[in-house]
């Protein structure tokens, strides 16, 4: 099965609602205040990004469902935070330090200064591969047929669901990246081979809008099998 | 090959995630929820409130569908330019110094009168910030990130915008670390535009492909 936050396809959400001009960046203050709690706590650099998405994955459904964005990005990073030992349940249930963070982990502390540059940098994840692609572009593959991390029961993957068991067609190439099934875990970068795939609305959906529309995903080497 | 490990026979549980929620501890009003959080980082020397003030300050004031508009500009009036750009984007952006966080590998794609394209994030809501700003919420809304990659026409419908029968639609949902941005079709009657002025023609839908560019008669 496959966790609540895997969407694409899903029937029951409504019209999209476009948003006003002029509407403000962070709608609400608390919303910018969580984005920087998020991405300052981030820094610290006790967790990566797979991780930080699989902490939200890993909400209740109910809460998922029921939480806004920043919602959503704050109960992952309380959950982060209390998982990695750097707060403690007491001090979550408290809103207080009850003691103090190591000296190593506060060092690490983003300074103001270092804010733009840090996020100007950024941290890609394309990474040297040292074995030539499995697939060119043109050649037909079959994603797996199970959208589930191979590994860890319920653990991070980004095969949807939606385009698992599919027969879509290399696009593009995009050389080594991380991976993010082993990343989430802890468990190395374990870089494979990045291809973006194609596949036609009439191979995904039983009711395609227009068959020959595609939907383009970017997929690791490992969910996919020469057709 | 990259060898992954071997699927073990007893498949780890996700032991600590699925048994332990924090978050249900925190206050239940959102604006409070952050500021416990912020108070015990900050007490604790984890956090720096001058650093949050900056980080907010960069994406309110720094960053923002203007970044993209000004290469969608230059690349309608510049066809080298725009050549570059569809071939090696991050090259082109990092050259520019308009690289950065969600913005690390940047893929351009064009429309044109047979495709148009349209980025989603059905499994969470990446976007290319450096380039466009923060996602704003219909982006990052369930309806969205459901609907965009099995009904795009009609959610474009939803945004007043349809196509042609025979421009076909091509959606890239945005599952790894590869951002995307859409190059939208330079409108007619524009030839005497210089950039500042084309670059007014883009909006910031148009470069997620649920909207057009204006037209220069919609300019005020």
């Amino acid at each position: 099965m496959t966790r609540i936050h895997d969407m694409g396809g899903r029937f029951g959400d409504g019209p999209v609602i476009p948003d006003d001009a002029g509407t403000a960046v962070f709608p609400k203050e608390w919303h910018g205040r969580a984005l920087a709690l998020t991405l300052a706590a981030g820094a610290l650099g006790r967790w990566n990004i797979d991780a930080s998405r699989h902490m939200r994955e890993c909400l209740p459904p109910a809460d998922y469902a029921g939480f806004g964005y920043y919602e959503k990005w704050l109960a992952g990073l309380a959950n982060l935070l209390v998982a990695q030992g750097i707060v403690s349940i007491d001090e979550i249930a408290a809103g207080k330090a009850l003691s103090d963070a190591d000296t190593t982990l506060r060092d690490r502390c983003l300074a103001a200064a270092a804010v733009v540059p840090t996020l100007q940098r950024g941290g890609p994840s394309a990474r040297p591969i040292d074995t030539p692609p499995r697939f060119a572009v043109g050649d037909a593959v079959m994603t797996r047929t199970i959208a589930e991390n191979r590994n860890i029961a319920g653990g991070h993957t980004r095969l949807p669901a939606y385009a698992a068991g599919r027969r879509g067609v290399i696009m593009l190439q995009h050389g080594g990246h991380v991976f993010p099934d082993s990343n989430a875990h802890s468990d190395g970068e374990a870089p494979e081979h990045l291809y973006t795939v194609s596949f036609a609305a009439g191979d995904l959906w039983q009711h395609a809008e227009s068959p020959d529309d595609t939907v383009c995903l970017d997929l690791w080497d490992s969910y996919l099998e020469q057709a | 090959m990259t060898k992954n490990k071997p699927p073990s026979s007893t498949p780890a549980v996700d032991h600590g995630h699925d048994h332990e929620h924090v978050h249900t501890l925190l206050p239940p009003e959102p604006a409070l929820r952050v500021k416990a959080l912020e108070s015990i980082l900050v007490e604790k020397g984890l956090v720096d409130p001058a650093a949050l003030d900056a980080i907010i300050d960069f994406y309110e004031r720094e960053i923002g569908p203007h970044i993209g508009a000004g290469l969608v500009a230059r690349a309608w009036a510049d066809d080298t330019f725009r050549a570059a750009l569809l071939a090696d984007a991050d090259a082109v952006i990092d050259g520019l110094g308009h690289g950065g966080r969600q913005g690390e590998h940047v893929v351009v794609v064009e429309n044109t009168p047979s495709v148009h394209n349209m980025v989603v994030c059905t499994l969470c809501s990446c976007y290319p910030w450096p380039l466009l700003g923060i996602p704003p919420a219909w982006y990052k809304s369930d309806a969205y990130r459901s609907r965009a990659v099995r009904e795009p026409r009609a959610v474009l419908a939803e945004f007043g915008v349809t196509l042609p029968a025979d421009t076909s639609i091509r959606v890239w949902d945005s599952t790894a670390e590869i951002r995307y941005l859409v190059l939208p079709m330079r409108p007619e009657g524009t030839a005497s535009m210089d950039a500042a002025e084309l670059a007014a023609l883009v909006n910031r839908d148009a470069m997620i492909g649920t909207g057009l560019p204006l037209q220069p008669g919609d300019m005020p």
